[in-house]
């Protein structure tokens, strides 16, 4: 076997490339989009835009969401913003300045064309949202409003308080119920997809679970579109929804869907440091914070002070000192590295010692606390709720936490898997944010990919691809949906002793010791050996409760544990045979003096895209070699 | 006042198999509960206690665990979230209660929420006021340049005001008539707000009204149980743009039937 790896990207220059591609993209004529369905799965940013912006074309969709409504997808928890090169603030933005910060955050891991149409997309997205009704934050003269994020130089970001995925998530999910009430878009709420049909190598339908009666039920189409987001729950403890999980994706790897760097995680910076085991999730505190938080630790180990105790002398403002230029808008993986430093080397604070503060006591003293409320207020409040310290008075304690997946089912320009049929939108693919995503662009791509992607290439795809006529009466469904029943019936008959969450928790340990911040190869492979191992332990002791028919909570846990068991595994290997650093992904064996990623282009300037192979075989390790034509491979600085 | 050691807590949680079966509420017991514990957290605790015992653990919606997704609901002793200000059950934490407390919990009890299981019924209703005109019909497109709608900060910011719903439903909840209308009154007044909504404004408030008063949903009638519960801290003012929308609207807004035929 093996992958047709063509990214398919239009020839000519790269700021033409898309243009082109559009011409020459074969269109289906508006009288016949009826008579093709679509099927999208997942209504976050890409998966909500994508099927109102198809259903407005006039294509037949049915969408799946595994919430009661397709308004909670975990878009909705985005807070800081989203980045467009409109150069309003006037300080020299532009499309390739979008591109170039875009590629270099990345550590020079993703695919130029597909990230320089992102950029070029960016500014129709901010007007299509305000003429969707999105309250952005304006200017007294009536203009929006923009802020800097990490990473850029400059103020891209647009924003609506601290609920920017919020608002433009519920802009995207009214499209899609001003298309629901015209009959549309068939919504299917509480859905879990459980497997991918293929008839005849093309992706042709889904297999999912009705979480409610626990039915299996089938749906067939002419394409399908996976919008089911990223993997981070795979650490157990991450700033993901609780019902945000990897299955639908793992179930396409396993169907034949190239998986792309799946060890390209990003860890964020600014997280409510963890409290106890009890644990359930991780909280993110919003990047912009760091437009006027500075961060800092003491100088002295085990210093027991009070933060208003820590005279200014003794404090080291590391982001400051270490990054000049960048200060504390430094990246969000040179960031989150620094704050682990600080608290190896014993300088963490709080009862924990794994956090470091984010003071605001200069910008307040600055800018005042009405102002500073205003632009952080509802932050303020949600921290002073989970952690009773009040942040105008005392310093936030953060700590860095999962946050996002960079790494995903491989793709091409047309945003299509290696299966023929089946596309691949938002943080569920791997291409636009290479080894390390810069803050506000992941509402970007999602937004890019589902309102002026996926509408034009699926066009091409359906009007090029012969498509037999496809019931789910057909063997495939069957089989498919057979091959659920038994896995299903397989975890529920095993009536163990412990719970599917015991061995999820165990797996976000192994994911986050060896797997997470920092890498070595002693590290991976101990987790890899222990992820087997775990894996044996979950097929003979995991202990569901009850059975099929019925709201399983427990059925849908262990099923999604299973499948991040496998998923953790896979990880561990690609950052094991990535024997360099870049972005996200460092391996301790690869770094510089001053400990900075130190990236081999020789040897690693291609995405890795894993190929399953089979329960008991080694999955092949593929590559797509990146081309760099308009940017020059540099070693990434923020000094 | 808080506390700060581990606690035992008695709990009375409404079970109920499915839609059909009848509900009623059961005894629990958890030991060593944290006072840094989310509420969600703490009913985790005993899910996995329950499992460990092969019992069925409690079903409860629940996603983000952040306030902004509005997936939590719970009556907590009898008020929607527990009835703190702006907060949403994931985000109570057991520092709030102390050692020895019986907490009662229940669904969202509402005519237009049927119970599906357990704490978690269905608010698919909600999505259904949404789809009558909850939006601009602005499709995918070329827009106008962002910046070519001036907004005044102030309207801006009143629009974010409404727009923060989360959708949860504790106003519905709360409501002794079990009314939408906060909900709703929410949208119509954000999109009522801004130029780009302003433009349907009227038919808008007409046909959201309408599918709400068909879906079970009562009326307003002042009690402003819906505010005070509200974890968004929107306020009735809302209700009351709403209010003067739709009956601009039921006196002024007529629509005849034209062919659009032509060429």
């Amino acid at each position: 076997m093996s992958f047709n790896l063509d990214a398919k990207i239009p020839s000519g220059p790269l700021s033409e490339k898309w243009d082109k591609h559009k011409f020459e993209m074969k269109r289906v004529n508006p009288a016949n989009k009826r008579k093709f369905t679509v099927i999208v799965v997942g209504t976050g940013l890409a998966g909500g835009s994508a099927a109102a912006s198809l259903a407005e074309l006039g294509y037949n969709v049915l969408s799946f969401c595994i919430q009661d409504s397709p308004r909670r997808a975990h878009s909705i928890a985005a807070q800081g913003g989203i980045n467009a090169a409109k150069n309003y603030p006037n300080d020299g933005d532009s499309v390739r300045n979008l591109f170039y910060d875009t590629i270099k955050g990345g550590d020079y891991r993703s695919r130029e064309a597909n990230v320089y149409r992102l950029a070029q997309v960016s500014n129709n997205i901010i007007d299509q949202m305000v003429s969707q009704g999105v309250p952005f934050a304006r200017e007294y003269g009536g203009y929006l409003d923009n802020r800097s994020f990490g990473g850029a130089q400059v103020s891209r970001t647009f924003y609506a308080r601290g609920q920017t995925g919020q608002q433009l998530l519920l802009g995207a999910y009214s499209g899609m119920m001003k298309m629901v009430a015209k009959g549309k878009i068939k919504q299917f709420n509480r859905r879990e997809m459980m497997d991918l049909v293929l008839v005849n190598g093309k992706a042709r339908g889904i297999i999912v679970r009705n979480l409610i009666s626990g039915e299996l039920e089938r749906y067939a189409a002419d394409a399908v579109l996976l919008c089911s987001g990223g993997y981070g729950n795979v650490f157990y403890l991450s700033t993901n929804a609780k019902a945000s999980n990897a299955s639908a994706a793992w179930r396409c790897y396993k169907r034949g869907a190239g998986f792309a760097n799946p060890c390209f995680t990003q860890i964020h910076p600014t997280c409510i440091p963890v409290h106890g085991d009890y644990q359930s999730k991780l909280t993110l505190m919003s990047e912009s914070l760091r437009n006027d938080g500075r961060v800092w630790v003491p100088k002295k180990i085990n210093d027991s002070r009070k933060p208003s105790e820590i005279p200014e002398d003794e404090r080291d403002y590391y982001l400051e000192r270490v990054y000049p230029s960048f200060g504390n808008l430094a990246p969000r993986d040179v960031s989150s590295r620094q704050a682990k430093f600080r608290c190896d080397e014993g300088l963490g604070v709080g009862p924990t010692k794994q956090a470091v503060y984010l003071d605001f006591r200069d910008a307040i003293k600055r800018d005042g606390k009405e102002a500073i409320a205003g632009r952080y207020g509802n932050l303020f409040e949600m921290y002073e709720r989970i952690t009773a310290d009040n942040p105008y008075e005392t310093p936030m304690m953060i700590y860095p936490a999962v946050h996002y997946t960079m790494g995903g089912l491989w793709v091409d320009y047309n945003l299509q898997s290696t299966i023929p049929g089946l596309h691949v939108l938002g943080e569920a693919n791997f291409s636009d944010h290479g080894a390390n995503r810069l803050g506000a662009s992941a509402l970007m791509q999602g937004l890019a990919d589902g309102y002026f992607v996926a509408p034009y290439t699926i066009g091409n795809y359906l009007a090029s691809t012969p498509l037999e006529k496809v019931t789910i009466e057909d063997n495939a469904f069957k089989d498919a949906e057979n091959a659920v029943k038994l896995q299903t019936s397989k975890i529920l008959g095993i009536k163990g002793k412990r719970t599917a969450t015991d061995f999820h928790k165990a797996l976000g340990h192994y994911m986050w010791d060896y797997v997470g911040m920092s890498r070595n190869e002693a590290g991976l492979k101990k987790a890899i050996d222990g992820i087997r191992k775990l894996k044996e332990e979950f097929w003979q002791d995991v202990n569901v409760p009850g059975d099929t028919g019925d709201f399983n909570i427990e059925l849908h846990t262990a099923s999604r544990v299973a499948d991040f068991l496998e998923l953790g595994e896979l990880m561990a290997l690609d950052a094991l045979e990535r024997n360099e650093s870049c972005g996200g992904h460092f391996r301790e064996e690869y770094q510089t003096a001053d400990n900075e990623a130190k990236r081999d282009d020789e040897n690693f300037t291609h995405a890795a895209v894993w190929e399953y192979t089979g329960q008991n075989s080694s999955p092949i390790r593929h590559k797509e070699d990146l081309v760099f034509e308009n940017v020059k491979l540099a070693t990434r600085s923020y000094k | 006042m808080a506390s700060t050691k581990n606690m035992t807590l008695n709990l009375k949680i409404w079970r109920q198999k499915d839609s059909k079966a009848e509900g009623k509420l059961v005894d629990y017991r958890v030991e060593n509960v944290s006072p840094d514990m989310s509420f969600l957290e703490m009913i985790d605790v005993l899910n996995q206690q329950l499992v460990k015992k092969g019992e069925s653990p409690i079903a409860f919606d629940h996603d983000c665990r952040e306030g902004i997704c509005g997936m939590c609901s719970m009556m907590i002793d009898g008020k929607a979230h527990g009835g703190f200000k702006n907060t949403t059950t994931c985000q109570v934490h057991m520092r709030l209660y102390k050692d020895g407390d019986t907490i009662v919990v229940e669904p969202w009890r509402a005519k237009a929420f049927p119970v599906v299981k357990d704490l978690a019924v269905d608010r698919s209703a909600l999505d259904k006021v949404m789809a009558a005109g909850g939006y601009v019909s602005a499709n995918t497109g070329n827009a106008p340049d962002a910046n070519s709608i001036l907004i005044p900060k102030p309207i801006a910011d009143e629009a974010m005001d409404a727009a923060a719903c989360i959708g949860c439903g504790a106003c519905v909840a709360s409501c002794p008539n079990g009314s939408g209308m906060l909900f709703m009154g929410a949208k119509i007044s954000q999109l009522a707000l801004l130029p780009q909504g302003a433009v349907e404004s009227p038919k808008r408030a007409l046909d959201m009204v309408q599918t709400h008063d068909l879906l079970g949903f009562g009326n307003c009638t002042n009690h402003a149980e819906c505010e005070a519960t509200c974890p968004k801290g929107i306020s009735i003012e809302h209700i009351a743009r709403m209010n003067r929308n739709y009956l601009k609207a039921a006196f002024t807004y007529h629509e005849k039937k034209r062919s659009e035929g032509g060429g």
